[in-house]
């Protein structure tokens, strides 16, 4: 569907397109099953950056707060990004790794669900 | 000479709207009107309007004039006794402030609309009945915010609401709501203001408030609120007429109009969530739960509206379902969204008391206890052990609604719901079907949202670290954050003479 104009061939700008990020692009990082971060966060992020800096720099500036987060097992870690169960490879980039502007990256850790168990 | 007879009410009223209508002679009717047609909406005869009021202007001035007269000796009175001293406790503020900042605003938004629609409509009665509400809802705008101003002298939060409205992330969403409909055509403008918000909704908005402000001791809010009640009656009445006369007009405008009734009366739900984060959290003294609320006005109330509108091929708003679905959970993701931002809110939030958690409990009893109040509890030990929790980063808004993407699957409360879809080769996310479908319906306008935290990382909001963007909010450090350590917090207790463990039971 199209929206009703007072005039024809309306369009508008794309506000977030990512020309208008300097550089970066906009990645989404929620942790499953802990709802202490009640959404995902949004990050820009450089498309070269290696997915591996996500993982050291990026999650714990998110979520260290929580206490499930110094037991998580990192070679555990199931990854879903856009929705799809993902193997991402540390040393390459973002890009590389199929994560584009206004990707949305999942992080669920098997046996961590939250304080006592409970998706907090 | 013979002296003209005095007009009855009727010819009085006619006299007053109808015949001030020109006929055009040089242009026509589409050039000077060139709004009233794009939407779809076809009118065939704008002299069927009725106005069930039949209030003429000069009538209108002279109610107008005694109610400011009544309502601006009782703010008088407030100043010179004190009465910000009345309220239940400090916390009760933290309501006006979302009242002034996120509500006021919408009365002046509302103003801007109806003169819109006044202009745009060929038809003379609507006209008039636009000219009036816009004339309604600036005065409202202004009445709300002297009488807040009361407090403003006192309390922290709330010096900048319309500086704040246009930039602060929490306030893009009635902001957005509004300008969705002010950027829409006039018929849009008038389903979505009058009917959905005014007729569906608006005793979820101003009960709450005004009822809330009565049981919480602020008699200069209540007072506010009987002097615009007349006034959101009249708006009421017209909501509703205003959808039959479109609906009479033609069986064309029935699929327009029902899509907009369905898209309204979700984002105006959407809205409505932060009022039902004051009813349940932020009220001293509660007057109900969100969920009696949305029971009455909505699943009650709402469901006899839409039987009597389906003579017209008229159904309940599509998703409403799922407000039903989420109503034992909404208000407490939403305050425990607000109490981990609230470094960056210009209100303070905090845990409610043994007897809160209790009064919770009983009102939600399939959800409170398995799932908020432990969550509730632990933060509130957190706070004790001096580690306060504040999320520290920027959250992923609803492209639709704008509001953090927190909510879940209400058959699955710890998995959050995650809507997408490609437009343009761009990627948006949904907080619910709901939103994802008015987007998908009109992408080349909802792709354009100012979203506040992709705003902040475009370098649009003061630079890029929170004290900048708080900065560039107007907020000062008293704002935001936890009301234990608050200085409203301190100053109620020298004022009352109370220890802070009195205050806080």
């Amino acid at each position: 569907m199209a929206v009703k104009a007072a005039y024809e061939n309306y369009s508008g700008p794309n506000r977030d397109a990512v020309e208008n990020f300097h550089g970066n692009q906009l990645v989404y990082l929620g942790w499953d099953e802990h709802m202490m971060f009640p959404c995902a966060g949004v990050f820009p992020l450089p498309p070269q950056m290696p997915f591996g800096a996500i993982i050291k720099e990026v999650v714990p500036s998110a979520f260290s707060l929580h206490p499930d987060f110094a037991s998580i097992d990192w070679g555990k870690v199931e990854w879903l990004l856009d929705g799809k169960s993902f193997n991402p490879t540390l040393d390459k980039s973002l890009e590389d790794n199929g994560v584009n502007h206004k990707s949305l990256i999942r992080m669920i850790t098997p046996g961590l669900n939250g304080i006592n168990n409970s998706g907090f | 000479m013979e002296q003209a007879k005095k007009m009855n009410m009727k010819e009085k009223y006619n006299a007053m709207t109808g015949d001030l209508a020109w006929d055009f002679s040089y242009k026509t009717e589409a050039e000077i009107f060139p709004l009233s047609d794009f939407e779809g909406i076809k009118i065939e005869d704008w002299s069927k309007w009725q106005d069930p009021f039949r209030l003429t202007m000069d009538a209108y001035w002279k109610y107008q004039g005694e109610k400011e007269r009544k309502l601006y000796a009782v703010i008088d009175a407030f100043g010179q006794n004190n009465a910000h001293l009345g309220v239940t406790d400090a916390r009760y503020i933290n309501a006006l402030k979302i009242f002034l900042t996120a509500v006021t605003p919408l009365e002046y938004g509302a103003h801007r609309g109806f003169a819109m629609t006044g202009r745009a409509f060929p038809g003379v009665g609507a006209q008039v009945a636009s000219q009036m509400q816009s004339i309604d809802e600036l005065r409202h705008a202004q009445t709300q915010l002297h009488t807040i101003s009361q407090y403003n002298k006192y309390f922290d939060g709330l010096h900048d609401p319309f500086h704040m409205f246009d930039r602060v992330w929490y306030l893009s969403v009635p902001k957005s709501y509004f300008e969705d409909a002010l950027s829409a055509g006039p018929f849009e403008f008038i389903t979505a203001i009058s009917f959905s918000f005014e007729y569906v909704l608006t005793n979820l908005l101003f009960m709450p408030f005004m009822s809330g402000a009565a049981y919480n001791g602020d008699m200069a809010t209540v007072n506010f609120g009987f002097s615009a009640q007349s006034d959101e009656s009249r708006h009421m009445t017209l909501g509703l007429e205003v959808i039959k006369f479109m609906l009479e007009q033609h069986p064309d405008n029935l699929p327009i109009i029902q899509r907009w009734i369905d898209k309204y009366f979700w984002r105006g739900y959407r809205l409505l969530g932060i009022v039902g984060m004051m009813m349940d959290y932020m009220l001293p003294k509660r007057v109900m739960s969100w969920k009696e609320g949305w029971e009455m006005y909505f699943e009650q109330n709402g469901k006899m509206l839409f039987d009597d509108l389906a003579r017209y091929g008229i159904t309940m708003p599509k998703f409403w379902e799922q407000s039903v679905e989420e109503k034992e959970h909404l208000t407490h993701q939403l305050w425990l969204t607000f109490y981990s931002y609230g470094h960056a809110a210009a209100f303070h939030t905090w845990i409610p008391d043994d007897s809160e958690l209790d009064w919770l409990s009983e009102k939600y009893p399939n959800t409170f206890d398995k799932y908020y109040r432990p969550r509730l509890v632990y933060l509130r030990e957190q706070e004790k052990l001096g580690k306060r929790f504040y999320n520290p980063s920027l959250p992923q808004l609803c492209q639709t609604c704008q509001i953090p993407m927190v909510y879940t699957d209400p058959k699955n409360p710890t998995k959050r719901v995650y809507r997408e879809t490609i437009y343009n080769g761009d990627r948006f996310h949904f907080c619910s079907d709901a939103c994802k479908e008015i987007f998908e319906h009109e992408p080349e306008k909802m792709s354009q949202a100012w979203l506040p935290p992709h705003q902040i990382f475009q370098g649009n909001c003061g630079g890029a670290t929170i004290p900048d963007v708080l900065k560039h909010y107007h907020f000062t450090e008293n704002d935001g954050g936890e009301f234990l350590h608050s200085r409203d917090n301190a100053n109620w207790n020298l004022w009352k003479g109370l220890t802070p463990d009195e205050e806080a039971a």
